[in-house]
Formats: C-alpha cells, sequence, structure tokens
C-alpha cells in the first residue's frame, strides 16, 4: 500500500498546482519576464522589475499595439531554477517572448532552449560578452551592453586623459571581472600603459584585506570591477586600508543601487558605463522624474536597462504590425531597430544583436546631498568591438585571466 | 502475507503503469518536465538514503559526484566530440566512481561530524574546480551546447520521450537499490549503521562495507547527474554546490529516512511544492522552510511516516464501521528500530 501511496503522491500535487491555460489567445501578448527575485541578486532584480513596468505603465500596459501579460519567473539567480522557470513561463503561461534575466551565468543557460523553443527573447542586463560575440543565437537580442564594452574606452581614458602610465588590477574571479578587466588591459597596454598586477578575488570575498595588501603602492591608479554589496565592502575597505592610489573601475561599481550605501567611500571613484541617473539630457531627465515619482528612489542602470529592453520589445513589436507568427523576422526586425530617444541616449544595433551606444566617463560626487555618478566624458557610439572590425576581434579569445596577458606581471 | 505481498507487488506496477502514461494524459508539458525533475532526483535522494538511512552516513559530497558525471557529459559532449549515450554515460559513471573511491578514502577516515565535514569540505573543492577551471568546465557560465543523443534508436529530444526514459531510469535503479538493501550486503550495513562495534566483533570489516557502500551511492548518484544534464542540456557549478547537497538531503529526511521510497516522495514535494509556491509567492522560501520545519516537529519519521499513521486511522475506521469479518491488514511497523 504505501507504494500506491509514495508514487501517486506526486501526481496529486501536480494536479492541484496553478490551472494550465492555452497560449496564444487572440490578442494579448504574454511576456515571460525572468528576473531573481529571490537570493543574492534580489536588491537589483527589484530595480529590473520597476523599469519593466514603468514603461508599460507609461504606455498604457500595451507593446506593439498589443495589450500585455506579463508573467514573472524567479530565477534566484541559480541556471537550473531559471531553466525551470523559463519552461514554465513558455510552455504553462504560453509566453511568446522571454525578457530577461540578470545573471550571465542563468542567461548562458537559457541559450539552448531559447534556440530549440524558437522563442524570442530580450537580454536588456546580462552582458556576457560571447553571447553576442563568439556564440551567438539567432533568437536572443542585447539591449544592454556587453562586460568589456564599456572598460575598453575606460583604458583608453585612464592612459590618454587621466595620464595612467602605471595600474594594478582588483575584480571578482570569474567571467564577469575577468571580461571587463579584459577590456581594460586591451586598450590601456595598446596606448602604451604597463599593468603591474592583476588581483583576483572570489565572488563571495567580504574581507578584502588579504587581497588589498597584494596590491602595489607604486602605481598611478587602481582598477577594479565588482558589483552589489561586493563593491560597498570593497570601496570601504580600501579607504580603511588607508589606499591613497586613485581608483578607476567598472561602472556597476557605483551604481545608483548600492552607491548610498557605499558613501563617502565612493567619492572620486571614475568609472564607465553606457548610463548615468545624473545624465544631463531632456529624455534621461524625464525618465529618472517619472521613475522618482513611481517608486519614490533614482533609478539604477538596471532600472533603465529592463525600461530600454521594454521600449525595443515595443518598436520592434511595432515595426511587424505585432505579428510574432515568425520569431527569426521578429528578431531581425529588432536588430534593425534604431532608438534615438532611449534616457541613456541614441542606441543602434550591430549584427551581432549588440546595441552600439554611448559609453559615460562618471565621477561620484556629492551633489545636493547624494552622491551621483557625474558625467565627465561621453564617448559616443561605442561598439563592442570598441574600434576593432569584428573579424579582427573575434579571431582573439574572449577576454579571460589570461588574456590579454599582463605585460608587467612579474617585473616589479 | 503472500497476499500483502502480491498486493504490493500489483500496486507498484499499477502506479508504474500510471506514472508511464501520465504525457497521454494530456497534461501540460511544463508538469510532465516537473515529474521529469521528480524522478531524477528522486534516483539522488534514493542513493544518498542508502548511505544515511541504511549505513549511518551522512554525506554531503553527493553533489559533488551529481555534479562530475554531468559535467562528464558535458565535457564529454562539447570538447571531445563523444556524444553517443552508453559511452558516455560509462565515462561519466566510471569517473565518478574514481572519484568516490578517493573520496572515500579520505572522509572515512573520519566518524560522526568529522565525516560530514570532510564530505562537505571535498564537495567544495570539487565546485571550486568547476567554478575556476574555465577552459574545461566554462566556470561560472556552465556549459550549454549539448543535445540528448538517442539511447536504443529511440528519440528523447521531447518532453514526454524524456520523461518515459528518466521513469525507466528510476524504476531500475529504484529496484537495483531495493534488492541492495535487502541483500545479506545490505544486513550488513544496517548491522554497521546500527551497532557498529558489534559488527566488527563479530567479524565484519565495518569500514569496508561503508566503503563500498560509500561507492554504490555515488555511483548511482551519478545516474541522476547524468540524466539531469541531458534534462537541462545544460551544466553550471551549482549542480555541484552545496544547496544542492542540501537539497537532496531536505529530500531524504523530508521523505523518510531508510525507506527508499519516502525519498523519491520526498522529492516530489520539494520539487512540486517549490515551483508551485515560487509561481505564487516571492516568500515561497520562508513557506517551504516552514513546511519542512512542521514534517521534522510533528513527523519524524517523515512522509512514510504521516502515510503509515493515515493507513492506521483508516484501518481503525473500517474495522470501527463495518461489520465485515474480513481480517484487517496489521498496520505496517514503522520505520527504523523495528525488530
Amino acid at each position: 500500500m504505501r507504494w500506491v501511496v509514495a508514487l501517486i503522491l506526486p501526481l496529486l500535487i501536480g494536479a492541484s498546482g496553478p490551472a494550465w491555460s492555452a497560449s496564444g489567445a487572440g490578442g494579448t501578448l504574454r511576456v515571460g519576464v525572468l528576473i531573481p527575485e529571490t537570493g543574492y541578486l534580489a536588491a537589483p532584480a527589484r530595480f529590473m522589475r520597476e523599469g519593466y513596468m514603468l514603461y508599460l505603465a507609461q504606455h498604457g500596459n500595451k507593446l506593439g499595439g498589443r495589450d500585455v501579460q506579463t508573467f514573472i519567473g524567479d530565477t534566484a539567480g541559480n541556471p537550473s531554477t531559471g531553466l525551470t522557470q523559463a519552461r514554465r513561463l513558455v510552455e504553462q503561461d504560453g509566453a511568446s517572448v522571454l525578457f530577461g534575466p540578470l545573471s550571465a551565468a542563468v542567461g548562458s543557460a537559457l541559450v539552448p532552449y531559447i534556440g530549440e523553443h524558437k522563442v524570442p527573447a530580450i537580454y536588456p542586463i546580462v552582458s556576457a560578452d560571447d553571447l553576442t560575440q563568439r556564440r551567438t543565437s539567432p533568437y536572443i537580442v542585447r539591449t544592454g551592453w556587453t562586460s568589456s564594452q564599456t572598460t575598453q574606452p575606460l583604458g583608453d581614458y585612464a592612459y590618454k586623459t587621466l595620464r595612467y602610465r602605471r595600474v594594478a588590477t582588483i575584480a571578482y574571479d570569474f567571467e564577469f571581472g575577468w571580461q571587463s578587466i579584459g577590456g581594460f588591459v586591451q586598450t590601456f597596454q595598446q596606448d602604451g600603459g604597463t599593468v603591474l598586477k592583476e588581483t583576483w578575488t572570489p565572488q563571495t570575498t567580504n574581507d578584502f584585506s588579504p587581497y588589498l595588501s597584494q596590491i602595489p603602492r607604486n602605481v598611478d591608479a587602481v582598477v577594479c570591477s565588482f558589483s552589489g554589496s561586493t563593491a560597498i565592502n570593497f570601496f570601504r575597505q580600501y579607504k580603511a586600508f588607508g589606499l591613497t592610489m586613485p581608483l578607476v573601475c567598472q561602472g556597476n561599481a557605483t551604481d545608483e543601487s548600492t552607491l548610498a550605501a557605499t558613501g563617502p567611500a565612493a567619492i572620486g571613484v571614475v568609472t564607465a558605463l553606457h548610463y548615468s541617473a545624473a545624465l544631463d539630457t531632456p529624455a534621461n531627465k524625464a525618465f529618472v522624474a517619472a521613475y522618482q515619482k513611481a517608486y519614490g528612489h533614482v533609478p539604477s542602470y538596471y532600472a533603465e536597462g529592463t525600461y530600454v529592453g521594454a521600449m525595443a520589445l515595443d518598436r520592434g513589436l511595432a515595426a511587424m504590425h505585432g505579428d510574432l507568427s515568425d520569431p527569426l523576422a521578429f528578431v531581425r526586425a529588432l536588430r534593425r531597430l534604431s532608438i534615438p530617444d532611449a534616457p541613456r541616449g541614441a542606441i543602434t544595433l550591430d549584427s551581432y544583436g549588440n546595441p552600439v551606444e554611448n559609453v559615460y566617463i562618471r565621477r561620484v560626487e556629492q551633489t545636493g546631498g547624494a552622491l551621483a555618478n557625474v558625467v565627465i566624458h561621453t564617448y559616443p557610439g561605442v561598439s563592442q568591438f570598441w574600434t576593432y572590425r569584428p573579424q579582427q576581434f573575434l579571431a582573439h579569445p574572449v577576454y579571460s585571466r589570461t588574456y590579454p596577458p599582463c605585460n608587467g606581471c612579474g617585473a616589479h | 502475507m503472500t497476499g500483502r505481498r502480491a498486493l504490493l507487488v500489483a500496486s507498484a506496477a499499477a502506479a508504474a503503469a500510471l506514472a508511464a502514461a501520465v504525457p497521454s494524459l494530456g497534461l501540460p508539458q511544463y508538469y510532465i518536465s516537473l515529474l521529469t525533475q521528480t524522478w531524477i532526483f528522486g534516483i539522488a535522494a534514493m542513493s544518498l538514503d542508502l548511505l544515511v538511512g541504511f549505513t549511518g552516513l551522512v554525506s554531503f559530497a553527493q553533489a559533488a559526484f551529481f555534479g562530475t558525471s554531468a559535467y562528464m557529459i558535458a565535457v564529454l559532449a562539447t570538447q571531445y566530440h563523444l556524444v553517443a549515450f552508453w559511452p558516455a554515460l560509462g565515462i561519466a559513471l566510471g569517473t565518478t566512481a574514481a572519484l568516490a573511491a578517493l573520496f572515500g578514502l579520505l572522509a572515512l577516515r573520519g566518524e560522526g561530524v568529522t565525516f560530514i565535514i570532510i564530505t562537505l569540505a571535498l564537495n567544495e573543492i570539487v565546485w571550486g574546480l568547476a567554478y575556476q577551471w574555465v577552459s574545461v568546465s566554462g566556470g561560472d557560465n556552465g556549459i550549454a551546447g549539448f543535445i540528448r543523443p538517442p539511447v536504443f534508436g529511440l528519440d528523447l529530444s521531447g518532453t514526454a520521450a524524456f520523461y518515459r526514459f528518466t521513469l525507466a531510469a528510476l524504476l531500475v535503479c529504484l529496484a537495483l537499490l531495493a534488492a541492495i538493501v535487502r541483500s545479506p550486503f545490505g544486513l550488513v550495513l544496517r548491522g554497521v549503521r546500527d551497532r557498529p562495534r558489534r559488527m566488527a566483533a563479530l567479524g565484519y570489516a565495518v569500514q569496508a562495507f561503508r566503503y563500498a557502500a560509500f561507492v554504490i551511492a555515488a555511483v548511482f548518484t551519478g545516474v541522476a547527474g547524468v540524466l539531469f544534464a541531458y534534462y537541462n542540456e545544460f551544466v553550471g557549478p551549482v549542480n555541484l554546490s552545496l544547496d544542492t547537497a542540501v537539497q537532496v538531503l531536505i529530500m531524504v529526511i523530508l521523505g523518510g529516512v531508510g525507506t527508499l521510497l519516502g525519498p523519491l516522495a520526498g522529492a516530489a514535494v520539494v520539487v512540486f511544492v517549490s515551483n508551485a509556491l515560487s509561481n505564487l509567492t516571492q516568500r515561497w522560501e520562508l513557506i517551504l522552510g516552514a513546511i519542512y520545519v512542521a514534517i521534522l516537529l510533528f513527523a519524524r519519521d517523515g512522509l512514510v511516516g504521516i502515510g503509515h499513521r493515515v493507513m492506521r486511522v483508516l484501518g481503525a475506521a473500517a474495522r470501527g464501521a463495518g461489520p465485515a469479518a474480513r481480517p484487517v491488514m496489521s498496520p505496517p511497523p514503522g520505520g527504523r528500530g523495528e525488530p
């Protein structure tokens, strides 16, 4: 008897789940949004949800002329959970477009599923380089950025404008850290700079002192790439450690979602990103004002990212007259898009499905009682390939711990 | 008792047939894939039960074995172009067995808490390797880009086909594990669990039996890992993280330690409840935690124990209600410590 109970139990539980509804009904567009609402990425995920929701609210809950029904899947920042949730959104909720996720690991895990089920997907945040470089998918359009897209200009800026000649780097010891630092090292060394040491810290590092003590003191600047609470810890401990070399970082480190919590330790840090909430343009001012009115706080790049992602979905779908029956045609339409009025500035998409967009060099300053990423220089229309030809760029391996090789390591 | 045995076999066969028929019942694909996930984690949980329930060893290294065989499938397919099912399965399980043979030597130097901590540390080493050895493992982004190969000429790319394949694998593993725990070897394991000193005094090589159980459990967990790699067509460090190890242990405890079928039910509850709840509320982890605590407080012997109690109540009700002269089934004795 107990065999029966044990074997039938799963079926009973399965049947008591939410009722299934037929997909692709009428004129309603079902959008499956994948965000890590729980887990270690929950804080930035809130901004993702808000940005997307704000765009929908401003446009009468319509995208491309169709009423929208949004289904949210919580990935918890875990690739396996993300896949299960994607299955749910597509197979149970009948989503005909996927939107998200946040983490590169989840984004990479979804690629085969998206290809197999021919579901067009918009990636507004995931920045893993190869998704639009060496391992592209015909069903994915990225409206965000690649990890090295913002740091290639930063390396150039550090050498030419800040006139740094010798730097050391410290960053996350996984793909995001390697690729963002790799972009910096590539252009900085090519311009003539020297990288004396690269320090890599595990993703879960809270205590940076063993790593901070490894940083050589005879450098013009220290280059960093962190995000979230790790960035808060890094900046505070860097200052507490008494290190005085200027900091030059990838822009996630001073994202508006954590900047206030970082406090004075972040003042003076120069960063690069394709967005700043302090960007002084009419489009951004309107966006920031609407966002603040709706949610009571300043948007971060995560919020602007999903806002622009929804904008791209809206306009791509409008170009198809709301027709999603041919996913590849829809993706092609998306890749032909040009968005002149995004909060971050004008965007066009390259043939690999990645934006060509401005990269802003920002400095953290105290303005009107709050910290802000004040834009001090703009690199207009930056491609993920920087100034290289795509074929030339793609002939090199993806940026990693060992590529490009650091030209001054072991020399000091 | 033979009547009861026949009933058992018949009901098990009926349940298996019903499970096999699930894809034709018109259930949405999503539930079929959740059931597939249940069978896979069921295998992992049952094999851990061989250690926890029958040998008295609580191991956190199961995720390492689960993940290693999953990674082997992915690495063989993407880097060595070895996609055929049986050779890949053989190499994956062989590697897992070798790893378990090594880990067993190290971990079994300790007992009790020491054993637990060593398995935990060993699991973290494998996780770190998967996370850092990017040229092989793809690092944080894991490995995608391999597909389910045909087995016996059957195309497994569809949800229903892979569901049936996984169910068949589950039944085979269940039969093998049941045979193991009922064999003289299994009896010795129980002796090792309950009275290791007495068993040693009787001349049994206690450590050797523990070692054998450790490796056997790892291989069965490896089967689950292989299936999971094919199920997701993706592997990542999370598949061998401590989270996975803990999750499988929860399935075992939730379902009922030392019952084999209990952990399978535990797997079903964890897979379905976590997915159903996460659709309804952002606080699903809190609710799931409350369910675990409630079961551990009020039903120490897990779901199987609850099942037994329900049977007993039903049996008593039937006895009280009807004048039926038929003898009522005696209540099954409860889990551990039975004579």
